[in-house]
């Protein structure tokens, strides 16, 4: 294989979780709540669908748990930023650090837990279109799910009465409210949504491809699943293209280094922060003002009295 | 409005956070205070400290035996065990509450607590602390020591099993960290495949984390891409790159435990941690009141010369054949010898250069100190 083959599948394998839960973010944020944790509901994620497909022997029961576990930790989000008003990155990072511990708790004795990785299914006759079915269609079946997931996300958030409600929500909530809609309710939806996304984002890594669980498994996928979401600006295709970039970044170092080619390879390990960073300066100031009206109160930083 | 909320709740947070740290500093000058026993002398507790997981078949998995096998050695004994515990101020902290509850001796697992383990040392001249895999330039202190075993005797048999096993003639070899442990054993790796096939080259691929499963896939795709067609590695959870190579259909080459299970066909041999025996006699050392002075109170090497390698090799797999293992019988009759070492020279670095010159056999500090691939490694050494 060529190395830019190798890279590009890598891309793909390796910035599918990183796609889940920045879809999840996505719409989050599209709802006027900034998730911090979604981090820990890709931790609950991979952990409950290793547990418990370990547990049935179904893999894809183990899958719909994990999104069901992703949400539930979102609903701890949810729940505090909705009901009791507290901070959106302060709540956000606690409830990061609970899906760790739980995750760390209960994952212990499943870390010799043995199962085996959907592993790569070929698509029928599209994995043999030269290139393209190698990077795309020769990958697990969680990442088949991410081809249908972004554009129904797509629909859903810009095309159906759904996805206006859920927009309306999130820039101003009390004009949803006046009309007689219920904004939170939207909103908890949209949370919990996007939760269970980064539960299968979760999943992805531990039953989709590596077949392992580890403490912390994640390694801060979630955190460049948050700033994907910033630079995409919230729209799910560029998430994607965003998502395959981080994947590609991550999937450099070893297939350069496999190859022998002599590169810093510190560098190359910092590459994809650093891309986030580029990212973010060049399309951060541009699009301030496409920020959804109630995220920009979460940013706002209020003159001392 | 919310935002200004945020501002006392950090305050409180990072009050809290200094009292916390207020209160721990002064336990430790508290009980610095020590009496005149010799260090570790009947303690009635033992705490050991793990920076992994204690069942990630790998090296946490391997110390957390040795610790209960101290237990089971020591009835009367409580040992205490914290896993997870970073190389950090944290590892200071955990040491710290074991010695309140009054463990005399305590046990580092990891190569990255040594200086917290150095600044417990210092503070409790009446606990025994000992580390593992690393070394303390110079003379420990009194009550501190080192220990490890010649990891690198094994890693060089197998090796030769892994050089014989080849069709490609590419190895492949996933670690976390160029730290020398790891150098030595990629060298030793290529030094013993080479031995049996001098076409044999050794591929090497850095995650820079010692446990990150999505990072080890991909290290060992890429191998596999390339055509190795034997892997092994240095990392602390091991079972991902094992899946994935057998998965691929190549051969593996096992680090820190028996995982023989996860790679029925592929697996060739390993090597694997038993502590038992050594971390037993380190406890039993240092609660007689022994500790200064002995063997343990230096950086203790053990390996196949001393007879007590806690390192050792696994079993082998279906497909290794008796005239390989008896040509890995033979190399470790060989390397056990007073002049033996898979580094007895000559030993040619990456660049070309002489790492060993002819018929010199380097000593344990010499190896630990290498910086540089062995010739037939492909891949660099990163710098930053």
């Amino acid at each position: 294989m060529s190395l830019a083959l190798v890279v590009a599948t890598g891309a793909v394998r390796g910035g599918t979780s990183i796609l889940f839960a920045a879809l999840g973010e996505t719409i989050s944020e599209r709802a006027g709540v900034v998730n911090l944790g979604i981090e820990g509901s890709m931790l609950c994620g991979a952990l409950t669908a290793y547990a418990v497909a370990a547990e049935t022997g179904n893999l894809w029961v183990g899958l719909a748990a994990g999104a069901i576990a992703g949400g539930l930790l979102s609903l701890v989000h949810a729940f505090f930023v909705l009901n009791r008003e507290s901070n959106q990155l302060a709540t956000g990072l606690v409830v990061l650090f609970l899906g760790l511990g739980i995750t760390s708790l209960f994952g212990a004795a499943y870390v010799q837990a043995d199962v085996t990785a959907m592993g790569s299914w070929d698509v029928p006759i599209l994995s043999s279109i030269p290139w393209i079915g190698e990077v795309f269609f020769q990958q697990d079946p969680i990442t088949y799910l991410s081809y249908l997931a972004v554009p129904a996300c797509w629909w859903v958030l810009f095309r159906s009465r759904w996805g206006t409600l859920l927009r309306a929500a999130g820039e101003r909530r009390e004009v949803l409210t006046t009309y007689g809609h219920p904004a939170r309710l939207i909103q908890y939806v949209a949370v919990v949504a996007g939760g269970m996304l980064g539960g299968i984002g979760g999943a992805q890594l531990s039953i989709g491809y590596t077949g392992a669980w580890f403490e912390n498994m994640t390694q801060g996928r979630g955190f460049i699943a948050v700033a994907v979401v910033m630079f995409a600006n919230r729209m799910p295709f560029r998430v994607q293209a965003g998502s395959y970039l981080f994947g590609a970044a991550l999937a450099l170092s070893p297939a350069l280094q496999a190859r022998g080619y002599s590169i810093n390879q510190f560098a190359l390990d910092a590459a994809p922060y650093i891309v986030t960073i580029l990212v973010l300066v060049i399309f951060g100031r541009r699009k301030s003002q496409e920020i959804p009206g109630e995220l920009q109160k979460v940013f706002e930083i209020a003159p001392a009295t | 409005m919310k935002t200004r909320r945020l501002a006392p709740a950090l305050a409180a947070v990072v009050l809290a956070m200094s009292l916390l740290a207020a209160c721990s500093s002064n336990d430790s000058t508290a009980s610095a205070s020590a009496s005149s026993e010799p260090p570790g002398k009947d303690s009635e507790k033992v705490g050991f400290i793990f920076v992994g997981p204690k069942d990630d078949f790998g090296y946490n998995q391997a110390a957390y035996e040795g610790s209960q096998a101290v237990a089971k050695a020591f009835p009367d004994m409580e040992v205490l065990t914290a896993e997870n515990v970073p190389e950090d101020d944290s590892a200071t902290r955990v040491m710290e509450s074991m010695i309140k509850k009054g463990a005399k001796v305590i046990f580092a697992t990891s190569y990255g607590h040594l200086d917290p383990a150095i600044k417990v040392a210092e503070a409790h001249p009446d606990v025994v602390v000992v580390q593992q895999g690393n070394v303390i330039n110079g003379e420990p202190i009194d009550n501190m020591g080192t220990f490890f075993g010649t990891v690198y005797e094994p890693v060089y048999l197998a090796g030769i099993a892994a050089g014989k096993a080849t069709k490609s003639n590419k190895l492949g070899y996933v670690y976390a960290f160029p730290i020398p442990q790891t150098i030595d054993n990629i060298d030793a790796f290529q030094l013993g495949a080479a031995s049996v096939n001098p076409q044999a080259q050794t591929y090497v691929v850095n995650t820079s984390n010692w446990c990150d499963p999505a990072k080890q896939a991909e290290a060992a795709k890429s191998l596999l891409d390339e055509g190795v067609d034997v892997i092994t590695q240095h990392q602390d959870c091991t079972s991902t790159v094992i899946k994935a190579t057998e998965a691929g259909g190549a051969m593996t080459v096992g680090y820190h435990a028996d995982a023989s299970s996860l790679a029925p066909k592929g697996w060739i041999t390993g090597s694997e941690w038993d502590w038992k025996d050594l971390y037993t006699d380190i406890v039993k050392t240092a609660v007689a009141g022994e500790f200064v002075g002995s063997k343990y109170n230096a950086n203790y090497r053990v390996g196949l010369k001393t007879g007590e390698n806690p390192f050792i090799q696994s079993e082998y797999g279906p497909s290794v054949t008796d005239e390989t293992k008896a040509q890995i019988e033979a190399a470790k009759e060989a390397i056990s010898k007073e002049d033996g070492s898979p580094f007895k020279g000559p030993v040619i670095a990456q660049d070309g250069s002489v790492l060993v010159e002819d018929g010199v056999v380097p000593d344990y500090a010499t190896i630990e100190g290498f910086t540089v691939f062995v010739k037939g490694v492909v891949g660099d050494i990163p710098k930053s």
